[in-house]
């Protein structure tokens, strides 16, 4: 019985060995060890064994098996591996071919520049609003300061709606300034970025529609010093911690005193020149005019019913097109207008 | 404005010290800002008196000469000319090899005929002059130089180019600065050094009582402040001396003889514009100061005739019009050689008049340009003086004594209080009192202890607001310490309309929609072009009564169009496939209100492969959801032309109407010149911001699992899937908790005029799980309802 038991043993292991699919593994151990199997065959022959001999036969069987059963095993794992492997092996994909296209749309890179610029001085206590673009003279001239008979007001530079030119399209975002006045008293802190509309034909530097942004604030203590804080602010952001702007005295009959700012031509770093040229971003000039802005003017304040002995205030105005077209190095103003795809899809 | 520095530098401020460079920076930080500047030399180089030494004919040419010229070398240049009237010992311009001459061109040596030549000689024209320039020269022909210069001189300073002329952007607020005068006391403030004034003399003494030659009369003194005149006679109309003409030149305007000249150079100086009439053509020896009567005509300087309207300000004798005043005289009072007697007109007009009449008649001059900023009326008198001083200092002729001077309006002298606490606070500056009142001081602000005497030249200086602006610019904008505000803090963001339309636009690109931005105003013609009814409310617009063009003229009460046309421009550019999404306002016209409604509409605009109607609706739903608008119903329209009439669709929220949307009628696509199909949406964003549900609260999770049931109804073509989906929802219990379409089939198996459509329901307790009673007990009430309302039968 023993050699019988040991021969089982040897042409098992031989049989897992060669096994090369698992369904020969499973016909290997059905043959040994299942009921019909070969060790069981033999077990069922114990009886005829003395009883000394019955337990070391016993327990040489049960070792047999034991030892059987974990070769299966680790063949089975082994023949496993190897399946899975090559299951891998042929699902392999050449991982350059291109995805699956997700179309998705671009926001117009007008509107990219100003959510920054909006975001900026949300960052800084603003909140943004919106008015009409069919507006009152009123609004846009009067209240401003701007008096009748001012060349801004002429039918050469305004679109008018009526005969006692009463009503047009706004020719800039600063009626936003009365709008919010004459409603809310300081603390003050407005962006009012919109459309606004002059008469001139479109080519590459005008259009008769265009965008404006607004800013105001009013309140005790407002100073100069502070109004140049908040556009060095906006500036560094939207062009970088090193870019240089200057102020300068300028004339807005809705601000006093008044200024605009240049900002350093990045191109030329304020040479005006590159390499003995004439620096073709700034026309020589080293700076780029960025926006107009001043302390609002106290005939404003008063207009709106603001005690301008107690408040002051800042009011800016940024030309949305000049700003995009500085930073998306665009030089032609229809392309913003023209909504071309292949334009659209570049931002 | 123009400034030539050299007359700056010779007259009123020494500033040659200081480099063009600088001068432009520091002068625009301080609150003049130069637009341009340019050397006047610039153009021209290596180009040099020269002496002809000799002059022989060319061996091969009957034309040419072959001139020996000292140009102030060892060695005479050897030069080939084809002029005539060059002789020997003629003093010429040469220029010499390797030199540039006006409108870039370049002068090499080379051979001429087989003869070497160094160079050209030249005439005024390539120097860039005319004969009002050099008067004593020839048209054609080399200019023979009878100037104080030698061989080897530098032509540019002979020519007086040796300047740079500096060009200014003047705001609207200082008419005092489009004059020398007016810049040199900026450039004097600027650089904090004296200015030199001149006070002008006049000997007078010609013979004759002035109120005895001429009368004058201001009958519009409302549009003229001041009329002064003066008279010179037995004048001699010549060339201005070098000088002058330099002086004009430099600043763009054209010599002409000296009464003109005079009246050139006052005006550049003083900004005080004037004008010289011929004595002889004032008839009735009157001046009237009067508006313009019905067909009156002028000739004026241009030799234009000139149709003026009624009311414009004219400058007339005793019968007719002899000038437009202050903008252009007239022909038939003009200087011309023989004239003998002169009057010199120095009058203060009205701005707005001025401006209108030269804006009407098309004819903006330098002299209507200061006009209209409104200048100071005390400056007539110095002027007239001035023009006076120059007649006697070129004489030109002889001037009268007296003058005639109506003041129709006294400026009254204006005191301020200077406040240093207030301007300090205002620019957030610590800058003392004495520091202040020695800016004022260099700007010729006299300032006695507070009390600011404004000057007359100054009328945009009424308040401390405008101290602040002198003493801040001359203390400098750039060095105020920049600060950030204090003050209360406010919260600042974006209103809730606001917020809304940056997700809606973040969602209208996640669907693959790019924006466009397009113009508020259209065409009438869009109307049709969308094929809007004749009788639509929406036709209603408001007009621009100016308008850059009948295609801009109206705004827009509907954005579709401008949808199709960005749409119809890419399609010409051959891009293949179109998502395009707008927030479009539109100007809706209401009565009683003086202002429009200005609602924003969300238009989707699509072409290309793939694009058909659901799958708009299913985007156009997913943008709904994206919203948190619930509740949207659809229903076919039929009658909205500018839409396919089978596929065409009206959202409504709760029974109000919030867009449209479907396949844009193939005429319509047609009238835009699209051979494609082309969907569009119109959605009303603003009614839309009004609808959006409340936040969403946490339902629990069902403890209980679903049941899914799958029913294919045989029902007529007719009915909609809604009409099924309400059908089954009514008859379902409250167990059935959804219902989804999932297939509609036609052909084999189902009669004509018929469709099978199948629906997928899911059944849920919340207290049990789901017996197959209980579903089948759902399923037959649904499939009986569905029978019972529709004759609907289960496949």
């Amino acid at each position: 019985m023993r050699e019988q038991l040991e021969k089982i043993k040897a042409s098992a292991l031989a049989a897992i060995q060669n096994a090369s699919v698992t369904d020969a593994l499973e016909a290997v151990r059905v043959g040994v060890l299942g009921k019909k199997g070969e060790l069981t065959a033999v077990l069922k022959q114990m009886g005829k064994l003395s009883a000394e001999e019955r337990p070391v036969m016993g327990q040489l069987a049960n070792t047999v098996r034991a030892e059987l059963e974990k070769k299966l095993e680790a063949r089975k794992a082994e023949l496993e591996a190897a399946a899975l492997e090559a299951k891998l092996e042929a699902e392999a994909l050449d991982v350059t071919i291109p995805g699956k296209e997700v179309e998705m749309g671009h926001q117009h890179p007008m509107n990219k520049v100003l959510q920054e610029v909006k975001e900026i001085f949300i960052g800084m206590g603003y909140t943004i609003v919106d008015g009409p673009e069919v507006e009152e003279a009123a609004y846009n001239f009067t209240r401003l300061n701007i008096e009748e008979g001012h060349p801004s007001r002429d039918r050469s530079d305004t679109f008018y709606f009526d005969d006692d030119d009463k009503v047009l399209l706004r020719t800039q975002t600063s009626p936003m300034q009365i709008r919010v006045m004459e409603h809310q008293q300081p603390p003050i802190r407005i962006l009012a970025p919109g459309r606004v509309f002059r008469k001139d034909e479109a080519d590459a530097t005008h259009s008769p529609m265009f965008h404006q942004i607004e800013g105001l604030v009013v309140d005790e203590g407002i100073t100069m010093g502070d109004l140049k804080g908040a556009l060095e602010t906006l500036i560094k952001r939207l062009y970088g911690e090193d870019a240089v702007c200057r102020f300068r005295p300028h004339h807005f009959p809705f601000t006093e005193p008044s200024c605009e700012v240049d900002m350093q031509c990045f191109k030329c770093r304020g040479k005006g020149e590159i390499d003995g040229q004439v620096c073709s971003t700034c026309h020589g000039e080293g700076w780029i005019e960025l926006l107009g802005a001043g302390m609002v003017h106290p005939k404003v304040l008063e207009g709106c019913g603001i005690d301008s002995k107690k408040y002051s205030g800042f009011a800016f105005g940024i030309g949305l097109e000049r700003m995009a077209m500085g930073r998306l190095k665009l030089n032609d103003l229809r392309l913003i207008f023209d909504n071309d795809v292949r334009f659209l899809s570049q931002f | 404005m123009k400034l030539n520095r050299k007359w700056l530098n010779e007259e009123f401020v020494d500033l040659s010290h200081i480099s063009d460079k600088e001068f432009v920076e520091t002068l625009t930080v301080a609150g003049q800002k130069v637009e341009t500047y340019e050397r006047m030399d610039a153009e021209i180089s290596n180009v040099v008196v020269g002496k002809v030494l000799s002059i022989v004919r060319h061996e091969n040419s009957d034309h040419m000469w072959v001139c020996q010229v000292d140009v102030g070398k060892d060695e005479p240049v050897q030069i080939v000319t084809g002029a005539q009237n060059v002789h020997e010992g003629d003093l010429v311009p040469a220029a010499l090899h390797n030199s540039r001459l006006v409108g870039g061109v370049h002068i090499t040596k080379g051979k001429l005929r087989g003869v070497e030549s160094n160079g050209m000689l030249c005439s005024l024209k390539e120097l860039g002059l005319t004969l009002n320039d050099f008067p004593y020269a020839i048209e054609d022909g080399i200019w023979i130089l009878e100037e104080d210069c030698k061989p080897g001189d530098d032509i540019n300073k002979i020519i007086g180019n040796d300047d740079t002329v500096v060009d200014f952007e003047i705001t609207n607020n200082r008419p005092d600065c489009y004059s020398i005068i007016g810049l040199a006391r900026e450039a004097a403030a600027a650089f904090n050094l004296p200015m030199k004034h001149h006070e002008p003399v006049v000997r007078g003494g010609a013979e004759g009582d002035l109120l005895d030659l001429i009368d004058v009369e201001v009958p519009a003194d409302d549009l003229c402040r001041r009329y002064t005149a003066r008279m010179v006679r037995n004048v001699k109309i010549a060339p201005s001396p070098k000088w002058l003409r330099q002086r004009l030149r430099a600043n763009g305007v054209r010599p002409i003889n000296n009464i003109v000249d005079i009246t050139n150079y006052v005006m550049l100086e003083y900004g005080q514009p004037m004008h010289a009439f011929d004595y002889r053509y004032i008839g009735s020896k009157k001046i009237v100061v009067r508006r313009s009567e019905e067909s009156e005509t002028l000739t004026t300087l241009d030799g234009t005739v000139r149709e003026l309207t009624p009311g414009m300000l004219v400058i007339a004798d005793g019968e007719k019009p002899i000038g437009l005043a202050g903008v252009m005289g007239g022909e038939n009072s003009e200087i011309v050689p023989d004239t003998v007697d002169v009057v010199f007109e120095s009058a203060n007009f009205d701005g707005t008049s001025i401006r209108q009449t030269a804006l009407a008649l098309g004819m903006r001059t330098e002299s209507s340009g200061k006009f209209e900023k409104n200048i100071d009326p005390l400056l007539t008198v110095p002027a007239v003086n001035r023009a006076c001083e120059l007649v006697e200092l070129l004489g030109a002729g002889e001037v009268m004594d007296g003058m005639i001077d109506i003041l129709n309006e006294i400026p009254q002298p204006r005191d301020l209080i200077l406040e240093p606490e207030r301007i300090n606070s205002l620019l957030g500056t610590d800058i003392s009192e004495e520091d202040m009142v020695d800016y004022l001081r260099r700007l010729e602000i006299p300032v006695e202890g507070r009390t600011i005497h404004v000057p007359s030249w100054r009328p945009d200086l009424v308040q401390t607001a405008d101290i602040a602006e002198e003493v801040g610019r001359l203390f400098g904008y750039n060095e105020i310490p920049t600060t950030a505000f204090k003050g209360v803090a406010t919260e600042g963001g974006y209103t809730g309309t606001m917020k809304l339309e940056n997700t809606v636009g973040a969602l209208c690109r996640s669907l693959g929609y790019s924006e466009i931005l397009t113009y508020s105003f259209v065409s009438p013609s869009v109307f049709d072009m969308i094929r809007l009814p004749a009788d639509s409310p929406l036709r209603s617009t408001l007009k621009i009564q100016n308008p850059l063009g009948e295609d801009a003229s109206i705004m827009r009460t509907v954005a579709l169009p401008s949808m199709l046309a960005i749409l119809s421009r890419n399609n010409a550019y051959h891009n293949s496939a179109c998502k395009l999404y707008e927030m479009a306002k539109v100007y809706l016209p209401k009565e009683g209100q003086l202002l429009p409604d200005e609602p924003r509409h969300l238009l989707l605009g699509t072409y290309g492969e793939g694009e058909d109607f659901f799958s708009l609706k299913g985007e156009i739903e997913a943008i709904f959801k994206g919203m948190n608008v619930k509740g949207a119903a659809y229903t076919a329209v039929k009658d909205n032309p500018s839409y396919h009439p089978g596929r065409c669709a009206e959202i409504t929220v709760h029974g109000v109407s919030v867009g449209v949307f479907g396949q844009v009628h193939p005429l319509v696509a047609k009238n835009y010149d699209i051979n494609a199909e082309i969907y569009a949406a119109e959605l009303d964003f603003t009614a839309l911001s009004g609808m959006i549900s409340p936040e969403a609260t946490y339902v629990p999770l069902p403890k209980y699992p679903a049941v899914s049931r799958d029913i294919a109804v045989v029902a007529d073509e007719k009915l909609t899937v809604a009409q099924l989906e309400a059908c089954i929802r009514k008859a379902g219990s409250k167990l059935l908790r959804e219902v989804k379409l999932f297939d509609i089939y036609r052909g084999k198996g189902i009669d004509t005029g018929k469709k099978s459509v199948a629906f997928s329901l899911t059944l849920r307790a919340d207290d049990r799980t789901l017996t197959d009673a209980d579903s089948d007990g759902v399923i037959a009430t649904v499939l009986a309802a569905l029978d019972k309302e529709f004759g609907a039968k289960l496949r």
